[in-house]
């Protein structure tokens, strides 16, 4: 089961993985990765997150489904903000559900590093002296992440 | 005509985020859309200054920069990606 959402809205771990076990007894594990906005020692006030209506869902969805594959994962739930976002504030969440640990970590973990390199989201910084940012620069170790699971 | 989109600093840098143009018959592929497009002003030469680096998604898919593009409704240049 994959259940893929991308939207301005906030999300709730708890909920989310509480929706993604319920009526369930054959999962064991669950891996949730929760990345967050920083505010980058105080400089940033916020982050701009542009994405391909369409694309993005669909190229997310394609991920989820490559890691269920590889990893026999039970479910999984990503999701991803788009807008205007604070320091503190949730950008993305990716569950992962398995029988057992190690797929449920390495679901997440594969998940992240693709959806990174592959789904269609960029951002862009808006800082607290209120300078118009630039858009944040793509990072080779981000390729190679990716690159490790192949 | 072709419709193309574009994102972030690609779309910041043209000026707009789609059109419609018209392409010479000489446009077959991705490589030839991007030296062809920076040759219609200075945005898009700006925009598109390091053509190898800009990303192509032909009907939201992503493709190489040697991917013919005859049939596409929708063709993308964008930026490599800054998600997650």
């Amino acid at each position: 089961m994959i259940t893929v959402r991308v939207g301005p809205e906030d999300f709730d771990v708890a909920a989310e993985t509480a929706r993604l076990t319920a009526g369930r007894a054959d999962i064991g594990a669950v891996v949730a990765f929760t990345g967050l906005c920083r505010n980058e020692d105080g400089r940033l006030s916020g982050l701009e997150l542009e994405h391909y209506p369409g694309m993005a869902e669909a190229e997310i969805y394609r991920i989820c489904g490559e890691a269920v594959a590889r990893f026999s994962l039970t479910a999984v739930t990503a999701i991803h903000r788009v807008g205007r976002i604070a320091p503190g504030e949730n950008i993305v969440l990716v569950l992962a559900a398995a029988p057992h640990r190690h797929a449920a970590f390495d679901g997440a973990s594969f998940v992240m590093d693709y959806l990174k390199t592959s789904a269609p989201f960029w951002k862009k910084e808006h800082f607290t002296d209120g300078s118009a940012g630039g858009w944040v620069e793509a990072k080779d170790s981000d390729d190679r992440a990716r690159d490790k699971w192949s | 005509m072709a419709r193309l989109v574009y994102f972030a600093w690609v779309r910041e840098r043209i000026g707009k985020g789609e059109e419609e143009i018209a392409l010479p018959a000489s446009v077959r592929t991705g490589a030839d859309l991007i030296a062809h497009l920076k040759t219609l002003g200075e945005e898009y030469a700006h925009a598109l200054e390091h053509g190898d680096v800009i990303r192509i998604a032909i009907d939201q898919e992503h493709v190489e920069h040697d991917e013919p593009i005859a049939g596409a409704r929708e063709i993308a240049l964008f930026p490599p990606m800054t998600g997650g």
